[in-house]
């Protein structure tokens, strides 16, 4: 199974501010009554949206400032809660390619990578200028470069480390993010193992 | 230098180190459920592979069913679909699937635990982020997503990096009207919702080492809430005892091989831990949220922050929290008003949690414009508390008593908040929307607290609601 290697994703961005925003919050748990992923994309950030319109104001996925925006900026433990892959799922249909939080919630962070969304860490203060530079500016293209660790914006004077592990980022870059391939490839090592485990021995 | 639970098992599952430098970790028991399998049996079936080893992953259905309606079809059509694709897929599979009618249905980890199917020293992994329930035993038990409930099915292995192991030792006796969810929302209270990330929670301790295999597994199953993806305690006689006899325990000869084979697993006495916290059992108190995240917590007897007394990076969330839960800083917990009351869930619906509550309320009613609800974690719990007459004091105190489910922890099914309904409830998140209506709130609480609120109609303290202590 050959996948695209990515090295870096430019695009609009879109700042959701906030810590904590869980996966009940990306995608709130009525949706998941479907037996496939399609068609989650227009849901997401469903409730906050209404929300925000409620209190009569305006959630940034509602802001046609950031129409079109392929870059998710927000706090920290981003993707805590639920398991759920709806959620990165519900976020790739949407339309995003990659995530910047100060942090990120573990079981978000693996699914994600699964999907080939890079999920990048950058520092607080750095997420602060660049959510400025952002509504400043909206529509100017962000940068995310995992080749060599850093975002940078278009025209701008803006540069921020990012920080990735090491076992996401290589198989980003090297087009093996999904790791079913790699799996298959260990089957016999597979059964070798399987047969040396008195609980999953067949007797 | 000694090991870890974790190291132990870790080392024993290891198939290889992939090329990302990963583990590709052998998962020696999968449990799926309807919400998170059926686009991974799809992808399955999509890439040309079959489910590896069948006999491996075991089956139910908990999130979507209606808990006041046994007849199928359901009446949402979307839920009946769900539980028609699961048996569906289990049927061409070959995977077991303790489905409605099999009187074996629940929870998925209430049912792992009591058919015997958890035990100490093997791999589990579910797509769903409380399977840290089942690490009470001395598993290593994580929660999945979809792709990698696809990776379990056709390999039965998943790529995942080690985590580091944090022991939390809490000494000493809890004070009466204290219980294993205290301890846990205590623990993420101090340790923040996010301070588990990379880390694995060994428990211990001798108020673990008192607790029963039920409260372990309260704790246990929070663990995700304090960030840690898996969560366990080492596995010990009173492990032992709860597994003896259960269906798919061990039998015979092969009973004391596996018990020699569990209590080699534990923790060396000389293990190296890579972070240690302790607590201690006296501190703790009967403890409520008051916010959206499990880590906004109090005790009892003090009032909601004021976000500026807190710690800045703390500060935004909390006035968040505050905004939605319209409750003012400094409205002492204690008081306020609930419409309804939820008592089960994989955290607290198990027979000693109904047995506790039911010893206490007994001839008690609910109060007036209360809705009060106990949904059994399963069949099986269900049908021994009927038999026990459990089921009876609960209804004449004035709860509904519903069959097994996840029911009002999450808006999956009929059982939903509406509007913005206060509810107190012995689940484990509290996050916006969670309980099925947007604008609806979440206080988390021990069952006896759930209680203590259904009988007064506001949140109080059990001790002095039950004359405990
Ligand atoms: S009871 Fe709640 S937390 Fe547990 S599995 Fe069901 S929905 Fe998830």
């Amino acid at each position: 199974m050959s996948l695209e290697k990515i090295t870096q994703v430019t695009g609009r961005a879109v700042p959701v501010p906030g810590d904590d925003i869980d996966t009940d919050r990306i995608i709130p748990a009525r949706f998941m009554k479907c037996v496939t992923f399609d068609g989650l994309g227009e849901f997401a950030f469903s409730d906050a949206k209404a929300a925000e319109k409620a209190a009569g104001r305006l959630h940034p996925l509602d802001d046609e400032r950031f129409n079109g925006a392929s870059i998710l900026i927000s706090g920290s433990n981003f993707g805590c809660g639920s398991s759920r892959e709806h959620a990165p799922q519900a976020l790739y249909r949407y339309g995003f390619r990659a995530i910047i939080a100060e942090s990120f919630a573990e079981i978000f962070f693996g699914n994600s990578t699964t999907l080939g969304i890079p999920c990048v860490k950058m520092s607080k203060q750095d997420i602060a200028d660049l959510s400025a530079l952002v509504e400043k500016t909206p529509g100017v293209l962000v940068t995310v470069d995992l080749t060599e660790n850093k975002v940078t914006v278009d025209d701008v004077d803006f540069k921020a480390v990012i920080v990735i592990p090491e076992q996401a980022r290589k198989p980003l870059l090297e087009g093996r993010w999904d790791s079913i391939a790699d799996l298959v490839d260990g089957l016999d090592d597979v059964k070798t193992r399987v047969a040396a485990i008195p609980y999953l021995a067949v007797k | 230098m000694g090991k870890t639970l974790l190291d132990k098992v870790w080392e024993e599952h290891t198939v290889r180190t992939l090329p990302d430098g990963r583990t590709q970790l052998l998962i020696g028991t999968h449990l799926i459920h309807e919400v998170t399998s059926p686009q991974a049996f799809g992808m399955v079936r999509d890439l040309g592979l079959k489910v590896l080893y069948p006999h491996r992953t075991f089956a139910t259905v908990d999130h979507i069913v209606p808990t006041d309606q046994s007849q199928e079809p359901f009446s949402d059509p979307l839920a009946d679909a769900m539980v028609k694709e699961l048996r569906k897929n289990c049927a061409e599979t070959g995977v077991t699937f303790f489905d409605l009618p099999t009187g074996k249905q629940g929870i998925v980890h209430i049912v792992g635990p009591e058919q015997g199917i958890t035990q100490p020293g093997t791999t589990i992994a579910c797509g769903d982020s409380h399977t840290s329930t089942h690490g009470a035993f001395g598993a290593i038990a994580f929660g999945i997503g979809t792709s990698q409930v696809r990776d379990v099915l056709a390999t039965q292995t998943m790529a995942i990096a080690k985590p580091k192991v944090r022991r939390i030792n809490v000494d000493g006796k809890l004070a009466p009207g204290v219980y294993a969810k205290d301890v846990i929302l205590h623990i993420i209270r101090k340790l923040g919702v996010n301070g588990g990330i990379g880390f694995a929670y060994e428990f211990g301790g001798s108020t673990f080492d008192a607790f029963t295999q039920e409260e372990r597994m309260t704790v246990c199953n929070m663990s995700i809430e304090g960030g840690a993806r898996v969560g366990y305690v080492n596995p010990d006689e009173t492990t032992f005892e709860y597994l003896r006899g259960r269906p798919y325990s061990p039998t015979g000869g092969e009973w004391d091989a596996a018990v020699a084979r569990w209590k080699s697993v534990a923790s060396d006495k000389d293990a190296v831990y890579d972070d240690v916290v302790n607590f201690k059992a006296g501190e703790i108190l009967p403890t409520v949220t008051w916010g959206i995240t499990p880590g906004q917590a109090v005790f009892i007897d003090e009032a909601i922050p004021d976000p500026k007394d807190l710690p800045e990076k703390d500060r935004d969330t909390a006035a968040e929290a505050i905004e939605h839960m319209k409750l003012p800083s400094g409205t002492p917990v204690e008081g306020i008003k609930v419409d309804v009351t939820f008592l089960g869930s994989c955290t607290n619906g198990r027979l000693s949690d109904l047995q506790e509550v039911a010893k206490h309320i007994k001839g008690r009613k609910v109060a007036a414009g209360v809705k009060a609800i106990v949904v059994p974690g399963s069949q099986g719990v269900a049908s021994v508390a009927e038999k026990m007459g459990l089921a009876e004091i609960f209804r004449e105190a004035g709860f509904e008593w519903r069959g097994a489910g996840c029911s009002m922890c999450l808006g999956m099914n009929p059982d939903k908040l509406v509007g913005d309904q206060l509810c107190a409830s012995s689940s484990n998140r509290n996050f916006k929307g969670r309980q099925g209506s947007p604008t609806g709130r979440t206080m988390l609480m021990s069952p006896l607290m759930v209680a203590a609120a259904a009988l007064t109609g506001k949140i109080s303290d059990a001790r002095k609601v039950f004359g405990i202590g």
